[in-house]
């Protein structure tokens, strides 16, 4: 048989390989590349100038400002509880294995405007415990904490989802190799549990954070989107929007999806950085 | 070390692991736990080295009773079947881990951390390879690094489970001989857990023939590889060693 007509089993035709990368090209484009280029196009629309200007407000200030506090605090909280639960449900057998990961799970399936409803409804004012913290001055809704509950509950599954099957790959070799060698518990989850799941724990925490700094339903019903003061980035956005502040808008769109790109370059940077790293975790 | 095994058992949950078990094993001994799957060879070494509590029965180190140390205490050098060694680490800091997790009054230091793993290294004739990493070693060579790892903490007693099991034949061989020389060098009670017999009495002084059933693991007989193979006890080791 020549060349030209050997074909190993599993791959397509030329003709049906062409169809399938065209389709592929033709969403990325239509899903992922266009809205991106008319955000910025639709920012830029009155010059830099404009844009900046808008940029300067100071309810668009106190937005970034506010979006950049919430990712600060749910994120790294967030990734502690997801290392803890993915850690607890790897490492140990235990009865309604099962019932905690569909609880981790939860918020994947639940709308973050029901979300967002629960909280007002368990903390708003007119609740018993809402009630007595806006009595001690710590109002939950309607305030910088309900909006970090509701970030927190909305990407919650982010890292524990990408560190189970990690871990559950791994296996528990490692850690008893590490006990038998006679080191405790902390040092063994220091020098060989977290090396070892690095790699899916910052990508679990770039997803949690992408997803908590553009977190709309659940922060719109929580927040009040009081201007200046409880208003994030992306009820801003909304808000502008609705008053045909087109540039303003599209602006603060366009440094929203700036973040996002700026943490998905950290990311090509990192596992650039630590290519051979990650090889040798991945052959061996 | 001597080790005495008195009257083990082990369930998980409702299945029975380790029907109770006893066992005494001599100081400096080379001991092979020879049995098909499901005989409890590895729960009974795992519990040795402190990494599953016996249901029932006790362990006594040289007359002490030790059923009730951690894993940590047990100072036992365990070479895992699959060899566990730390990917993301050097050959250098997998062997050096044991002595850099030593509370900070009795860790060596960073010197002699370096001359023990650089010793280790030559007992293991694999002198330069201290800078690689796990998965850029044969699986001979991650073998004779577990090897080495178990060997630096200066172990009362050295446990492998199925320590040629991942490799071939050839070098199954080479390596056998490599654990008889450590073992005669060291000195230390030595106990491997095995399910080939030509392995278990070619390399071992003594050889415990375990047998599986509904109720749990159990030992069929022990004894010197010949008198196992003149005398077998039973069916079940006859059967077994003729395989």
């Amino acid at each position: 048989m020549s060349d030209a007509t050997f074909r190993p089993a599993t791959e397509e035709t030329p003709l049906a390989r062409r169809l399938l990368i065209t389709l592929v090209v033709l969403g990325l484009g239509l899903l992922v590349l266009a809205p991106l280029v008319v955000v910025f196009v639709e920012a830029l629309r009155q010059g830099v100038g404009e844009a900046l200007a808008s940029l300067t407000h100071r309810d668009a200030w106190a937005a970034i400002r506010l979006t950049l506090t919430i990712a600060a605090i749910s994120v790294p909280l967030n990734a502690i509880f997801g290392v803890a639960a993915a850690w607890f449900i790897t490492k140990f057998d235990f009865r309604g294995k099962a019932v905690l990961i569909t609880l981790i799970d939860l918020p994947f399936s639940v709308s973050p405007v029901v979300a967002g409803l629960c909280i007002v409804l368990t903390f708003g004012a007119n609740t018993a415990i809402g009630g007595w913290l806006v009595g001690q001055g710590y109002p939950i809704v309607f305030a910088m904490p309900g909006i970090i509950l509701a970030t927190m509950f909305v990407t919650f599954p982010f890292v524990a989802r990408e560190l189970i099957p990690v871990m559950i790959e791994q296996g528990r070799a490692e850690e008893e190799a590490a006990l038998t060698l006679g080191a405790g518990g902390w040092r063994v989850f220091w020098t060989v549990t977290l090396p070892n799941i690095r790699w899916a724990l910052l990508y679990g925490v770039l997803l949690c954070n992408a997803r908590a700094m553009g977190e709309f339903g659940a922060v719109a019903v929580v927040s009040g989107k009081i201007r200046g003061q409880t208003a994030t980035i992306p009820t801003t956005i909304e808000m502008l929007y609705q008053e045909y502040l087109s540039v303003a808008a599209f602006t603060l769109a366009a440094v929203l999806a700036l973040l996002a790109l700026v943490t998905l370059l950290l990311k090509t940077l990192l596992e650039l950085r630590h290519a051979d790293q990650l090889a040798a975790t991945h052959r061996h | 070390m001597h080790i005495e095994i008195d009257a083990i058992s082990k369930s998980f949950g409702a299945t029975a692991a380790l029907h109770p078990v006893s066992l005494a094993i001599p100081s400096g001994a080379l001991v092979a736990l020879l049995g098909p799957s499901g005989s409890g060879k590895t729960t009974l070494l795992r519990i040795l080295g402190g990494l599953e509590y016996p249901t029932s029965g006790r362990v006594l180190f040289d007359g002490q009773d030790a059923t009730g140390l951690t894993v940590q205490q047990r100072r036992a050098g365990f070479v895992f079947q699959s060899y566990a060694l730390f990917r993301h680490m050097t050959v250098f800091d997998n062997i050096a881990y044991g002595l850099n997790a030593r509370p900070r009054g009795t860790r060596p230091p960073k010197a002699e951390v370096a001359r023990r793993v650089t010793n280790l290294l030559d007992l293991i004739q694999l002198p330069d390879i201290g800078s690689r990493y796990p998965s850029q070693l044969s699986g001979g060579q991650r073998q004779r690094v577990a090897l080495a790892r178990a060997l630096a903490i200066e172990p009362r007693m050295l446990l492998l489970d199925e320590p040629f099991g991942a490799l071939d034949a050839k070098v199954r061989k080479e390596l056998r001989q490599g654990l008889r020389d450590i073992h005669d060098t060291t000195g230390l009670t030595t106990i491997f857990v095995t399910h080939d017999q030509d392995e278990a009495m070619e390399l071992a002084d003594l050889v415990v023939v375990m047998s599986g059933s509904q109720s749990g693991g159990r030992i069929e007989q022990i004894g010197k590889p010949q008198d196992i193979r003149a005398r077998p006890a039973s069916a079940f080791v006859r059967d077994f060693i003729a395989a």
